[in-house]
């Protein structure tokens, strides 16, 4: 087996440090090494966005990265999103909107919302559907989830 | 997955060297969207993933309107895209990096990871030789250049001998009134690999009604993607008008020897050579039009 590697990165504004095998996704580490659990395997193979987070802040499939890449980066996750006493304008949205029913999908739509507000806090819904399209949600027909979106960003 | 070790390299020779000692189960990771896929799939064998990321001659991105533009091979989609003057000069690049994957896919994958994966429906290719790329190539005995055509041998096969990487494409600086296009046939709407890709480029006179050269590459009907260099060749000289743009694509059409899957048939393919053909030069030819 390769050896554990040693690995020190920022997760949310804190820094943090920890082992991993090099075969070890970036979500494999945040559930199973940091035990954060926000982030969802889903088809852990880049299709469905569940496993969704930002490095350096651009959105990316934590199951298409190793644990070991993120030497010096900083990692947002979906933890990280709120404040202590309150929520994230795009999750209260969430909340309001009903865009949420199993809530699977939830994690990464957030984190992929949000990486898309603070890159462009104004977008159409043309927009919003575009940059979402690598999010998949099998409950809500996407409609509550585009509404959501656009209502966070009016919100703002 | 596999149990592999990883190594972050921080030059070309160290990278070129680790490739040479480990063989063919040493493998290059840039973005990591298909390679990481594919091992934990099992189908790749790697036991060494050499990471070029902190490399500086992969991280490139420069374009001169004189000398063209140098992309590195590690820069993915979303720098160029966000490069107006690159959106401006090769536009089929454009139209090819905004729909490889989705957003969180863009954000890791490049043109030059796209290459390497020598996929025959890859969507990066057919952009890059209409506009006549040529690989960088780095090995035990020095660089090498190779046009981009000549890249890819078969489905994830490609010309790199043992020891060797890619470092960067360059593609020329565009002529004046030239413009390009990519597009593909999906049933979706977004995230999806392509039934057939077409790419064009084309060069018009001062007036814009005569083709002084034109290329046509075509994904997805083929082992690898095509250089439709018959039908390309057929449009230098032509007044631009349907008939021309028909021959063309008919042409086109003529090379393309699709199998059936599950995305199509090969008959389907073979008629979406011409839908897409028509479509891709039409599109350059506004583009040029449309140009101030």
């Amino acid at each position: 087996m390769a050896r554990r590697s040693h690995v020190q990165t920022t997760l949310n504004g804190e820094t943090v440090e920890f082992l991993c095998e090099p075969r070890q996704s970036l979500l494999e580490v945040l559930r199973d090494e940091l035990h954060l659990t926000g982030a969802k395997e889903g088809c852990n193979n880049g299709n469905c966005g569940a496993c969704s987070v930002i490095l350096d802040g651009r959105l990316v499939n934590s199951c298409l990265v190793l644990g070991v890449e993120t030497e010096g980066k900083s990692v947002e996750t979906i933890e990280g999103v709120a404040d202590p006493d309150k929520l994230h304008p795009i999750q209260d949205a969430f909340l309001e909107n009903a865009a949420l029913q199993c809530g699977i999908c939830t994690p990464g739509f957030i984190m992929s919302a949000k990486a898309l507000l603070d890159e462009n806090p104004n977008p159409t819904e043309h927009e919003v559907r575009y940059w979402l399209a690598g999010n998949l949600c099998r409950c809500t027909g996407y409609d509550k989830i585009v509404r959501a979106v656009l209502d966070a960003a009016a919100a703002e | 997955m596999r149990d592999f070790s990883y190594i972050a390299a921080k030059t070309i020779p160290e990278a070129v060297a680790l490739l040479n000692e480990k063989g063919e189960n040493a493998r290059i990771l840039a973005g990591g969207t298909d390679l990481i896929v594919q091992v934990r799939e099992a189908r790749r064998d790697v036991d060494w993933m050499i990471d070029i990321k902190s490399i500086p001659e992969v991280n490139v991105l420069n374009y001169d309107a004189a000398t063209g533009l140098t992309l590195g091979a590690a820069v993915e989609c979303y720098k160029i895209y966000a490069d107006d003057a690159i959106c401006d000069a090769y536009p089929s690049l454009i139209d090819a990096t905004k729909i490889i994957g989705g957003t969180a896919i863009q954000g890791r994958a490049g043109v030059g990871g796209n290459l390497c994966n020598a996929s025959p429906a890859a969507d990066g290719i057919p952009p890059l030789i209409v506009l006549n790329a040529s690989c960088v190539i780095a090995g035990p005995n020095g660089e090498r250049e190779l046009p981009v055509e000549q890249f890819c041998t078969a489905p994830g096969q490609t010309a790199l001998e043992k020891g060797e990487m890619l470092i960067s494409l360059k593609i020329p600086a565009p002529a004046n009134n030239s413009s390009s296009y990519y597009l593909r046939f999906i049933p979706r709407n977004e995230m999806d690999i392509a039934v057939v890709g077409a790419g064009a480029s084309v060069t018009l006179d001062a007036a814009k009604e005569t083709i002084v050269s034109a290329s046509i590459a075509l994904a997805a009907v083929a082992p690898t993607p095509l250089f439709a260099e018959e039908a390309s060749a057929l449009l230098a000289g032509r007044e631009v008008s349907d008939e021309a743009i028909d021959a063309a694509a008919a042409a086109a059409q003529a090379i393309a020897r699709p199998i059936s899957d599950m995305r199509g048939t090969a008959e389907q393919r073979t008629h979406l050579v011409g839908v897409l053909t028509r479509r891709a030069l039409n599109g350059a030819i506004q583009r040029v039009r449309d140009a101030a």
